[in-house]
């Protein structure tokens, strides 16, 4: 059955790496409770998952157990497939031109905001727009290399009284600038509406060969000597931060018949050098709405010797 | 969790940079990072330093291979730059000592036949900067150091290694600290 091969994948999928799972012997426990049993595959769905928790020592989803769910914060969310709770309000819903979609939109709790998405498969009851719910057993997702959350037909919604409190999620980060990474620069998008996908050799990944826009972007890290952080640079940030414009960057790009003569101004301009920086984080990155110059050449110099030589 | 995720830039001076000699793997995989024992307890796989370029070889025989001596007011790095770091070594090349650079790049060991083992860094990137960021650099790489000599998390491997207090850096923290007095 073509239901419990589908299933028995997003089980897999989801244990794998935390352990040795086996696909087949997955899809066969499935069949043996959903063909032999009638068991309704979201039931077969959530007996096989505890199963494979206590055998391979994972945290249960909070689909089956029930009782005792804890809530992670949004702002933790980011790498893709990851299960988790999650305790939210609805912050605005999205026109979706897709039917396999049911529902998307922005969801938000204190520590932040993330994109959710609702497929029409999973059958799920509607989101309201300014409510607040517990969703149990969501799984994170990465779309445009920003992370978001996908709801799913184990997905448990339960409407809650209280307003949980959406927080900007803006953060603030001051370290050295210690790369610069590929795909910054002076890039193509996909000029269909909402599309914005940046272009490889002149082509969109869903919308094939198109006449590109120009932008200018920097994908960066950040790094404090503790931590690392993924920065992403908007058009406005890096011609502010850069000096570069864009047209100068097209500019160069057509008299170097290269678009990398900018990145390597780009590079000139950041590396090594010390910013801070603060916005929205948003999956794995940290969406720049302002930066500045770091560098602290006025400071304390006797505390710091006394910090120093103090045993 | 770990697995792609990037690994820290520790900032350390080049007084206990040089002394940072055993380099290790946390397992057989070739693939594994690598990483140096700093002497104050501290495994780096990456290091961020700011210093002045003052001297650089083009010591390749086949192809360019760039060593640069870059001096912090503890001591000196050694940098080697060729094909495999492209644009690291377009910016030695370009370089007219003496100029601030910040490097940003994997630490490395060798032990020549007759001598003892020598720390260098292999570039990910080199890049001209100003005395305002080098200035930033000494403050910062005291604050990290010192931090490191009181919480090392493998101050007690480190100790083991190489026989020698920890402690015994905050000399090297407070001479970079000194050179800023003027």
């Amino acid at each position: 059955m073509a239901d419990t091969r589908q299933t028995a994948k997003e089980i897999h999928e989801r244990f794998s790496e935390h352990g040795d799972v086996d696909l087949e012997d997955i899809e066969s426990r499935l069949e043996n409770l959903v063909d032999e049993y009638k068991v309704p595959i979201d039931e077969a769905r959530r007996s096989v998952e505890n199963q494979l928790s206590d055998e391979v020592g994972v945290e249960r989803g909070g689909g089956g157990g029930g009782g005792g769910s804890d809530y992670g914060d949004i702002a933790e969310l980011d790498a893709p497939d990851e299960w988790t709770n999650l305790r939210v309000k609805v912050v605005e819903l999205w026109d979706s031109d897709s039917d396999a979609v049911a529902q998307s939109g922005l969801i938000g709790d204190e520590s932040g905001r993330i994109k959710f998405t609702s497929w029409a498969k999973s059958n799920l009851p509607l989101l309201e727009e300014g409510k607040s719910y517990e969703l149990e057993n969501v799984v994170t997702d990465e779309f445009q290399e920003r992370i978001g959350v996908n709801l799913n037909s184990s997905t448990e919604i339960t409407e809650i009284d209280e307003e949980v409190e959406v927080g900007s999620g803006d953060i603030e980060v001051s370290g050295a600038f210690v790369d610069v990474q590929s795909g910054s620069g002076l890039i193509k998008r996909c000029p269909k509406e909402d599309c914005t996908r940046v272009l490889q050799n002149g082509r969109c990944s869903e919308h094939g060969e198109v006449e590109g826009e120009f932008d200018l972007r920097v994908k960066g890290v950040i790094d404090d000597g503790e931590k690392v952080y993924d920065v992403l640079l908007d058009r406005e940030r890096t011609e502010e931060i850069t000096g570069i414009t864009m047209e100068e960057a097209k500019q160069q790009s057509m008299d170097a018949l290269d678009t990398s003569v900018v990145t390597d101004e780009i590079e000139e301009h950041l590396i090594g050098r010390y910013y801070r920086v603060k916005g929205p984080r948003i999956g794995r990155y940290l969406l720049v709405d302002e930066m500045e110059d770091a560098s602290e050449p006025e400071f304390d110099l006797d505390d710091l010797l006394m910090e120093a030589r103090s045993a | 969790m770990s697995v792609g995720m990037r690994e820290v830039a520790h900032r350390v001076f080049a007084g206990e940079f040089r002394d940072a000699s055993h380099q290790f793997k946390e397992s057989d995989d070739e693939r594994a990072p690598s990483y140096v024992l700093l002497p104050t307890g501290e495994k780096a796989n990456r290091v961020f330093v700011v210093g002045t370029l003052t001297e650089k070889d083009d010591i390749g025989e086949d192809g360019e291979y760039w060593r640069a001596r870059v001096v912090d007011p503890t001591g000196t790095f050694l940098v080697y730059a060729g094909q495999y770091q492209p644009e690291a070594t377009d910016v030695i090349r370009e370089v007219e000592p003496p100029e601030y650079v910040a490097v940003v790049g994997k630490p490395d060991t060798y032990e020549p036949d007759d001598g003892d083992v020598i720390t260098s860094i292999r570039p990910e990137s080199v890049n001209v900067v100003d005395a305002d960021t080098r200035d930033t650099w000494i403050q910062e790489t005291a604050e990290r150091t010192v931090d490191r000599i009181e919480a090392g998390p493998l101050k007690d491997d480190a100790v083991e290694r190489y026989d020698r207090d920890p402690g015994e850096y905050r000399d090297v923290v407070v001479e970079a600290l000194k050179s800023l007095e003027e």
